[in-house]
């Protein structure tokens, strides 16, 4: 494999919540590679929109280091952000509404290609992204615009600045069903022509199978599964990834017998006071007592699989 | 099977500004005792719409213009306030999408079962009343002791459970559900659709679902309703519309799920945006975006036609008869 661009190392990040704490990610480890788009996946609160933060450097992590081109990052340069783009889940929320197309493309361009011929380079973004022809587009309003191409525009935007990195989060969960996988194709056609490496953050298993090449799953603010998409998906190794993947809507399902109670499948923790030991151990019908007490290390398996649980360790 | 719903050619519009925009467009299809109608469409389609207009929660600037809902026997359009309160919890219910506005924040959970068990039984004693809020709680996998809590100590999947249970508090007969597993993740959206399929069984009451979601109606709905731009465009059993979809949305939408399990090939979704509905198409209100157009499909408006067990409005199927 070749040198990632993006790595985290050993990441977390606590938010003070009066006296307590809130663990939201702790010890993440991912790395990022040219090309290939890595889907990070879990239920809200699991942790991932803050590790996508952290790799956006919204905010400093709490402990462990994030590494571009293998170098550790500190504070918030701006040729940080000419490399890594963050893209948001809601189009509706982050154009400016008051300016035109052109003008929120302009701006990104300007600040970070100073020398670029603006006009083009606008026009070739709109390109890009597939908003043609691009006359008709460049002098809207975000409001004239639907979900789509909104999105669109806003991919354009992190496009000017000529990333290496793009950071989706949930991209497409706020567009209509349809238009889902045009912006899912465009995602792949960017990683392909542009080799861009991609974090697609997302709670939809199929879409991350559709995009993905490797899956990543966070529970309760930690890694506990990763690993080429078809193996993870039809050959999970932790018992929360079963359950991830059997309660997503599969009109293809058999009618297997299911580890879990349908009916009661339980909750993630509170993030104040997560459970001790592996955080998955109270919703597991086949925890262990080393499970309750001791959180289970990371085991690498043949094949670029690994996870955190016991089950694996003890194998 | 008798029929509990029955609604012909419903069509409602929005009275605003020189032209009124109709977002339910000539709307028919019944519903039978115990069964579970999903409704299907993405922004815009109408599917809120119908909804309001079905459980007569519509308010101006939305009209009803035409059509009725048959229900006991009744036409629910022409009931006046005072009637419809006499069948609401009753005989017809509502779950909302999103728990958080539809629980009193201010109110303990077992007080709002109260409240609505004692209006509409009025020998029930108040400790029967919170003793029988407790175990409808339970129906939902939710203990008693959280039967004093206020909505705000139970977490999201906790409080859209315990809506399910408030609508299923006075025995309805017909559920009205908008999206009650949008705003909770798809572990908890698992276990709701695995306990109101239950609670039908055991209950018997008649469901309309109506979501964005495709792919859960697939395993949920005995029945599924296509909907855009207003109009219901498809409508069939889950499995005829899932292994045979005639209306050229109905493929493209279903094709835009991509599959968990089975070979991964390039899915393109359907080119193009839903329509505006203040400036609708003309003609199929699907043909800017269908692969499948000919001539005239800019100009007639297919009806709904019914193919064996299956009701279709598209030009590709003239007399009802099947062409593929």
């Amino acid at each position: 494999m070749s040198q990632p661009v993006l790595e985290a190392r050993g990441v977390s990040k606590l938010f003070p919540a009066g006296r307590s704490t809130v663990r939201a990610v702790e010890d993440a480890t991912l790395a990022l590679q040219p090309g290939r788009i890595v889907a990070l996946v879990g239920e809200s609160g699991s942790g991932k929109t803050t590790l996508a933060r952290l790799l956006a450097r919204f905010y400093p992590p709490t402990s462990g280091e994030i590494r571009l081109h293998g170098e550790v990052v500190k504070g918030k340069p701006r040729a940080y952000y000419s490399d890594v783009q963050l893209i948001f889940q809601d189009p509706f929320g982050s154009l400016n509404p008051l300016h035109r197309v052109r003008y929120n493309l302009e701006r990104a361009v300007k600040l970070h290609h100073p020398k670029a011929d603006v006009d083009q380079r606008v026009a070739e973004l709109l390109e890009r992204v597939s908003l043609t022809p691009v006359e008709q587009f460049i002098d809207k309003f975000p409001h004239e615009l639907s979900g789509g191409q909104r999105q669109r525009v806003v991919i354009a935007r992190a496009l000017a600045v000529e990333p290496k990195v793009l950071l989706g989060d949930e991209p497409i969960s706020m567009l209509d069903v349809s238009i889902r996988l045009e912006m899912l194709n465009l995602l792949d056609r960017l990683r392909t022509e542009d080799g861009l490496a991609l974090l697609y953050i997302t709670h939809d298993i199929a879409s991350a199978r559709y995009l993905c090449d490797d899956i990543v799953v966070m529970y309760a603010g930690r890694m506990i599964e990763g690993g080429p998409k078809e193996d993870v998906i039809a050959d999970p190794l932790h018992p929360y990834t079963q359950l991830l993947i059997d309660s997503s809507p599969d009109p293809e399902r058999s009618d297997r017998p299911d580890l879990f109670d349908a009916e009661d499948l339980g909750e993630p923790p509170s993030l104040i006071d997560p459970p001790a030991g592996c955080r998955f151990h109270p919703r597991c019908p086949l925890a262990m007592d080393v499970c309750r007490t001791e959180a289970p290390p990371r085991t690498e398996l043949p094949g670029g699989r690994w996870t955190h649980c016991w089950l694996q360790e003890k194998r | 099977m008798s029929a509990v719903l029955v609604v012909e050619g419903l069509t409602v519009d929005y009275v605003t500004g020189a032209e009124p925009v109709r977002a339910c467009d000539d709307v028919s299809f019944e519903l039978r005792r115990g069964e579970i109608l999903g409704v299907a469409g993405e922004s815009g389609s109408g599917k809120s719409t119908l909804i309001t207009a079905l459980t007569r929660l519509q308010r101006p600037p939305a009209v009803t213009t035409a059509g009725r809902i048959e229900f006991h026997g009744t036409d629910l359009v022409a009931l006046g306030p005072d009637d419809l309160r006499k069948l609401r919890w009753t005989s017809l219910a509502i779950v909302l999408q999103s728990a958080m506005d539809a629980l009193n924040p201010v109110m303990r959970v077992g007080a709002q079962f109260v409240d609505v068990l004692r209006a509409h039984d009025k020998t029930l004693s108040r400790k029967d009343a919170w003793t029988r809020a407790a175990e409808l709680l339970g129906m939902v996998g939710i203990s008693a002791d959280r039967v004093r809590s206020y909505p705000h100590e139970l977490s999201g999947g906790m409080r859209q459970r315990a809506s399910i249970a408030l609508a299923l508090a006075c025995g309805p007969e017909l559920v009205v559900m908008d999206e009650p597993t949008t705003a909770v993740d798809v572990v908890m959206q698992r276990q709701i659709l695995a306990q109101v399929l239950r609670l039908r069984r055991e209950l018997g009451f008649a469901v309309v679902f109506v979501t964005h979601d495709l792919s859960l109606l697939l395993e949920l709905a005995d029945r599924i309703a296509i909907m855009y731009g207003g109009r219901i465009v498809e409508i069939g059993t889950a499995e005829s519309l899932y292994g045979k979809p005639r209306h050229p949305y109905t493929r493209g939408l279903r094709d835009s799920f991509p599959p968990l399990r089975s070979p991964l090939r390039k899915l393109n979704g359907i080119p193009g945006s839903p329509p505006d509905l203040r400036n609708p198409p003309p003609g199929c209100p699907f043909h800017p975006r269908c692969a499948d157009r000919f001539d005239g499909c800019d100009e007639q408006r297919p009806e709904l036609l019914t193919i064996e067990d299956h009701a279709v409005a598209c030009r590709l199927y003239p007399s009802g008869e099947d062409q593929s």
